[in-house]
């Protein structure tokens, strides 16, 4: 186990030699293209999320309020109903 | 209430599809560039989100004190627009943030602070939501909470060492960038007046039924 360890070790110490450092920083005066994060994606994101999350919110409340209404209508109408006898001609307890 | 909804919604909508226009002619801001653009859609929905939890937070107490089920609709109303805006701030920040400070995040005093009220109101309506009878009144007792957190998330820039901008960057901010700025909130703040009627009708017809149902079982 001992020998395995130091193996493992040996191997790893030789491939940390194996890598080239680096030796100094190069200076440049602009970021690269390449390395540059574009402001309109983010732009139109946050603009996007704004409308959308206003949209999808007035639209469920809107639906929310369609159904409850739509509930005091019908028990409205239920309450309003003029209450039949029953068939068997007997009264209610 | 379509009498104050449909007016206010149709101004808001005008404001929001006005005020791309306005913020395109404002200028770019030096070292930000395009991506300041965003504060346009940031600030506004943050400070509301801070006065909705404060307003919140005084209805709830009317609540507590005078017991009037009207009181508790608004603050219900109050709370879940809160989070709204809340999520709009906090989404629409990092988004700016990722070109500004090069993160998503960082756990700085103001952003912290934002995320824990957010979480304090989201508690609120997870707490209306499942809490049964009587929850009402515990969820006051967090709003008047959540109220009392929000002044230290508008100073905690100005207290706590921090990279977001200070509270003097927008009461000094030139007419070129104020003007757009105060236009889209006029524009936010109508929509969150026309949505909070809209939600306290809801809770008001909600009651109605509950009653209608009381009344049918007797």
């Amino acid at each position: 186990m001992k020998k395995l360890l130091l193996i493992v070790l040996l191997l790893a110490n030789t491939l940390l030699v194996a890598q080239e450092p680096q030796s100094e920083f190069v200076p440049v005066k602009e970021v690269p293209a390449s390395e540059q994060l574009p402001s309109a994606p983010l732009v139109i994101t946050a603009y996007a999320f704004v409308w959308l999350a206003f949209a999808v919110y007035a639209w469920t409340m809107w639906r929310k309020l369609g159904k409850v209404e739509q509930e005091l209508g019908a028990l409205s109408a239920q309450i309003s109903k003029p209450r039949t006898p029953r068939g068997d001609g007997g009264t209610r307890p | 209430m379509r009498k104050v909804f449909v007016p206010l919604l149709a101004v808001a909508g005008f404001i929001f599809m006005t005020a791309p226009i306005m913020i395109a002619q404002a200028p770019y801001e030096s070292t930000m560039g395009l991506v300041q653009k965003i504060f346009y859609f940031h600030m506004p929905p943050a400070m509301l989100m801070l006065l909705s939890a404060i307003f919140c937070g005084v209805i709830s107490a009317i609540y507590l004190i005078r017991k009037r089920p009207v009181y508790d609709w608004i603050a219900y109303a109050a709370a879940e627009l809160t989070v709204l805006y809340g999520a709009l701030a906090m989404v629409t920040g990092p988004l700016w943030a990722r070109k500004a400070w090069g993160v998503w995040w960082i756990w700085d005093a103001r952003l912290t602070m934002s995320l824990l009220l957010w979480m304090v109101f989201v508690s609120y309506l997870l707490l209306r939501r499942y809490g049964g009878p009587g929850s009402e009144t515990l969820a006051a007792g967090l709003a008047l909470f959540g109220m009392a957190t929000s002044p230290f998330v508008y100073l905690s820039v100005n207290i706590w060492r921090t990279i977001h901008p200070l509270t003097s960057v927008v009461p000094t901010l030139p007419v070129d960038f104020a003007f757009p700025l105060w236009y889209a909130f006029t524009g936010f703040l109508l929509l969150y007046i026309a949505l909070m009627t809209l939600r306290v009708r809801i809770e008001e017809q909600r009651a109605l039924v509950d009653q209608l149902y009381l009344e049918s079982e007797e």
